[in-house]
């Protein structure tokens, strides 16, 4: 840290908390960066002289006589083009041995986007797996998160998604990230050969927790400059969501704030919201979308967590493992995007929203004779039809190894249709059944 | 609102997000407006709590930044919103600043923006003649506003009786010039132009009468008006969880429903879903007047990343520009997503007072406060004996979907009509989501309801709807029994009652709203379909088997479903009318 000679130096601390402490200051200005004992810390309450300031690193061994230099700004990130393919810190601080980037230098977290200056998200992004290119496209501009259970491959996906969607920048934002998983990202962006397209801010499960809290900020600032200022197509990583909002909620309990449901902070919408909306398309070409994780408990979307979340993006890609096939799948019931319609049968070809939905309702139907059979009532034709249906279906498109182009997909299951049902049970709009049912039946 | 005229100043000691305590000079009032000044720029506020010499302000910007000193001048009046023509099309934040007057792509804070326009001119007619005794809501003239004529009033806030002493000829004019001329009873005169202010937290309540409401309002949107219908000037929410349909569904009310003007307040949602509104609307046709939709809307967003504090102003802005024009005679459409994000809007700033909390921490006066606000919208007779309505429909975004909690629970007690989203139908995609036995119109009920439905829609249109929403309850029923027994284990009745709930819900209640035809499905079409699917039901028909129910009504639905989705009374129509009449045909009882 440098020290300028116009800063103050306060040397009296006068409470401590684990997250926090408080001093006598003046002059001081609302989420101001300071370091207190050498570690970065924010201001985040004044009351007359007395400031509260945040300790990202946590309070252990800060003694009250400790150094409390403020820096008058508050956090920000240098961004310029040597951006690409580095490694930092949730500080933005180079963590790859790297030297330090030469930029302009921006507040993180700033303004939001002026509504009337965005634009619709319209352009598909084509990833290969069907269970999302099919049933719950994605477009740019959209913030959408993956619901899994810590067990599930979402990492490996969110990846594989990443590397498919021909973005001109790949922004990680890792929070609580085991070491493990960290190298798996570095290894995989590395072996396509797209470090230079990716840039990362990484807190490990080794570095302090209240740390996370400064890293989607960090990301979505380069984003920005990269979307806005350089007309680029960003995607960003945002994993795991529900470890960065377990740190919201250490913090304010320690401020003594009211908790709301499951023990977050009555802001928590706005807390995710604020990140999240971040996602963009602007007019002129750049678009930021986001692509995060939302670990679950036991599956449990009513956790605050969750619930927020869903609330606030345009859809969630909900992994599930399909017991039938043993394989991991996109569950069509749970999982949504919400910009779907504003790309499919469009950019994709003009069946696509009825074979989607039609696929889905009968996986619907199949789900509905299992409950059946599992009551040990008799199976009619149509159930049997329908559970061998979903059984392929499952296998050849909702699969998360799937990966085809978006025409084979519906040719697939159209494919499926004709082998298990029949016209009327499919209930496709006549025109469209006239154009792409298979030759040769009905 | 303060007997003392010179202004009140202050300075900051303290900040905790964007609640500043504020320490002050002279007299503040509960809910004053002030700005405290930032570098070059003033930060907008707004006093929600004052303790001895303790002024706590919310403020409706970030406060990074701000530092103890800051100065801070107080305005002597409440948030006010600016009343003139000019604001249909336009796109406000929560604050009332016209968003497109703003030229930087992110929002620089401290920036605020006229809500009208200043050089436009305007058409204007007298209506009022001199000599005329007027009170506040008096309509002296109009101008053309797109296809509504706004009409020019005495500013709500005159409180007395007037004499009207001069109307200007008809002729283009600027808001800001004078159109009229009033004088009091004691001979004072005031000159009137096209512009008024109001405080958003005030009803405005120049009317004469606020009768119970009966005209029902069309919507297109079959689970609604064959189902549970609203009035104009009714009251109705949609609660449901995350993804269910509430954006959509507000969405096809605000392009279809049969209303003058509508207000779409988006309040703490997604960005996102603001841009589709304005992208698409300019380019759909209204199909009642073939003007384009945007000519007849006006938004008012606080997304979900824009200042939270202007969240709760938001909802305020939106209701008090929609009683603006109800006092002109409009039938004014109100929408709010979500009602929730208010609320809890209100939470974050009383928890931060350290107010004792209510229920799951919300403030303990919620349930007023939504019931207060749900009392401003109705139909009303105006003191020319015109008519002017404002529907007010509000989303809920309950936590976990969970309906038992504070916010569905108040506007439950506030809202006429409730349309709970279903999860499980929004899965298995049957939408609009709207569960049909859970969901109610207390409307149904009003004797004079009924009767402007059987003038205005068809003699027994009440009893068909009781009778559609009975076979969904008795196909339930049925659904239930054959869940239990088995498909053999019950009668076949059984699952004809089940198939005739199906019908109902495929064909009625079903409607695609991103399909060009059937998103949107007038009246007459809505009746006809009704009278088919009744129909059936009354049909006998002959079954060997319970085998032989399914494919029959799956066929029967598939061709009603063809219909849906062709254009009214068109060949392909009356091709698919034809293929429902064959298949009944077939198995009709001889
Ligand atoms: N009537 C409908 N027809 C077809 N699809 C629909 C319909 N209603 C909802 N959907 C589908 O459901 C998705 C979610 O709907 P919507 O955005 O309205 O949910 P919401 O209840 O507003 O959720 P949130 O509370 O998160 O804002 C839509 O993007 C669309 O795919
Ligand atoms: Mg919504």
């Amino acid at each position: 840290m440098e020290t300028q000679a116009f800063q103050k130096i306060y040397t009296k601390i006068t409470n401590i908390t684990k997250a926090t402490c408080s001093l006598n200051a003046t002059g001081v200005g609302n989420e101001e960066m300071a370091f207190v004992h050498g570690r970065k810390a924010q201001v985040v309450k004044i009351q007359g002289e007395d400031v509260t300031l945040q300790v990202f690193a946590g309070t252990e061994g800060i003694p009250t006589n400790a150094e409390v230099v403020f820096t008058g700004k508050p956090p920000t990130l240098k961004v310029s083009d040597e951006l690409a393919g580095r490694f930092f810190d949730a500080y933005g601080d180079p963590m790859d041995g790297g030297p330090a980037i030469e930029g302009e230098e921006r507040e993180t977290g700033g303004p939001s986007v002026n509504p009337v200056r965005r634009m619709q998200p319209s352009d598909y992004i084509a990833t290969g797996i069907a269970g999302i290119d099919l049933n719950n496209s994605l477009v740019t501009g959209q913030k959408i998160p993956f619901f899994a259970d810590p067990d599930q491959p979402f990492n490996q996906v969110m990846a594989t998604v990443a590397l498919r969607a021909e973005a001109d920048k790949i922004i990680l934002g890792g929070m609580g990230l085991t070491n493990d998983d960290y190298l798996y990202f570095k290894n995989v962006f590395d072996n396509a050969g797209a470090l230079d397209r990716i840039i990362s801010f990484v807190n490990t499960t080794d570095n302090p927790p209240v740390e996370r809290l400064l890293v989607p900020d960090m990301a979505l600032a380069a984003a920005e400059y990269f979307a806005h200022d350089k007309g680029q197509k960003v995607l960003v990583l945002l994993t795991d969501m529900t470890l960065y909002s377990d740190a919201l909620s250490i913090v304010s309990n320690r401020m003594d704030q009211i908790p709301s449901k499951d023990s977050m902070p009555g802001s928590l919408y706005s807390d995710l919201a604020k990140i999240y909306e971040k996602a963009v398309q602007f007019p002129e070409g750049g678009s930021i979308t986001i692509i995060a994780v939302t670990t679950l408990s036991g599956g449990d979307i009513t956790h605050a967590v969750p619930d927020n979340t869903g609330y606030i993006t345009e859809g969630q890609l909900f992994l599930r493992k399909d017991s039938d096939i043993g394989k991991v799948i996109v569950d069509p019931f749970r999982s949504l995007s919400r910009l779907k319609q504003l790309v499919i049968g469009k950019q994709t070809r003009e069946d696509h929203p009825q074979v989607m939905n039609a696929a889905i309702r009968l996986f619907a139907d199949a789900a509905n004779a299992k409950t059946k059979l599992e009551n040990g009532f008799d199976l009619s034709d149509y159930d049997e039809r329908a559970m061998d249906f979903a059984k392929s279906y499952s296998d050849a498109l909702l699969a998360i190894d799937v990966n085809i182009d978006t025409t084979q997909m519906l040719e697939t299951a159209w494919g499926l249709f004709d082998k298990h049902f029949t016209k009327a049970e499919v209930a496709i709009r006549q025109s469209l059944t006239e154009k792409y049912w298979p030759e040769g039946k009905k | 609102m303060k007997a003392n005229d010179k202004k009140t100043n202050g300075v900051v000691t303290g900040i905790i997000a964007n609640l500043v305590v504020v320490k002050v000079d002279g007299p503040v009032a509960q809910n004053e407006i002030c700005y405290i000044k930032l570098d070059k720029s003033n930060l907008m506020a707004e006093v929600i709590k004052i303790t001895g010499d303790k002024t706590f302000v919310q403020v409706f910007e970030s406060t990074r930044g701000l530092k103890p000193g800051a100065e801070v001048e107080f305005q002597g009046h409440m948030l006010e919103v600016t009343l003139g023509p000019g604001i249909v099309s336009k796109n406000y934040d929560g604050l009332q600043n016209d968003l497109d007057k703003m030229d930087s792509t992110f929002l620089v804070r401290g920036e605020y923006t006229f809500p009208l326009d200043k050089e436009r001119e305007w058409d204007f007619e007298p209506i009022a003649k001199a000599g005329e005794k007027v009170t506040a809501g008096a309509w002296l003239g109009a101008v053309m506003e797109n296809r509504i004529k706004h009409k020019i009033m005495v500013p709500f806030k005159m409180a007395d009786q007037y004499t009207v002493k001069s109307v200007v000829k008809a002729g283009k004019y600027k808001i800001e010039d004078t159109i009229a001329v009033i004088e009091d009873k004691n001979g004072k005169t005031f000159d009137i132009n096209m512009i008024q202010k109001w405080p958003v937290k005030q009803a405005i309540t120049a009317f004469k009468e606020k009768p119970r409401p009966f005209k029902v309002m069309e919507t297109g949107i079959r689970a609604i008006d064959s189902l549970n219908p609203i009035t104009e000037g009714g009251t109705g929410f949609i609660p449901g969880p995350f993804g269910c349909g509430k954006t959509v569904l507000q969405h096809a009310l605000a392009k279809q429903a049969d209303a003058d003007l509508i207000i779409v307040t988006a309040c703490g949602e997604r960005a996102n879903e603001v841009v589709e509104i304005f992208t698409e609307f300019p380019e759909l046709v209204d199909p009642r007047t073939g003007d384009k939709l945007y000519d007849r809307t006006t938004i008012v967003c606080n997304t979900s990343n824009m200042p939270v504090a202007a969240r709760e102003a938001s909802v305020y802005t939106g209701m008090t520009l929609a009683e603006y024009y109800r006092a002109q005679g409009l039938k004014v459409l109100l929408l709010a997503d979500s009602t929730s994000r208010w609320a809890q809007a209100l939470r974050e700033m009383s928890n931060r007072l350290e107010e004792l909390p209510g229920q799951d921490a919300f403030p303990m006066d919620l349930s007023a406060t939504i019931a207060n606000f749900y009392s401003r919208a109705g139909f009303v007779y105006l003191n020319n004996g015109e008519t002017g309505a404002i529907t007010f429909i509000g989303t809920v975004s309950p936590a976990g979907g969970n309906l038992k909690e504070p916010v569905t629970e108040s506007t439950a007690k506030a809202a006429r009509c409730f349309y709970a989203l279903n999860q499980e139908r929004a899965d298995s995609k049957r939408y609009p989501a709207i569960d049909p036995l859970d969901s109610y119109s207390k409307y149904l009920e009003y004797p004079e309801a009924q009767d402007y439905l059987k003038a205005n829609v068809g003699e027994n249109w009440v009893e068909k709807i009781m009778e559609a929403k009975n076979l969904l309850l008795r196909g339930k029923e049925a659904k239930e029994q054959i869940n239990i027994l088995g498909d053999d284990g019950v009668p076949i009745d059984y699952h004809i009652r089940f198939w005739h709930s199906e019908l109902v819900d495929f064909v009625i209640l079903q409607q695609d709203a991103f399909d060009e035809i059937d998103s949107s499905s007038s009246m007459e079409r809505q009746t006809i379909m009704m009278d088919k699917v009744l129909n059936v039901c009354h049909t006998e028909f002959d079954f060997e088997s319970f085998e032989e129910v399914t494919p029959f009504f799956k066929e029967v639905i598939n061709s009603f479903r063809q219909m849906n989705y062709s254009e009214f009374k068109s060949d392909k129509y009356y091709s698919f009318e034809k293929e429902v009449e064959a298949k009944l045909s077939e198995r009709r009882t001889a």
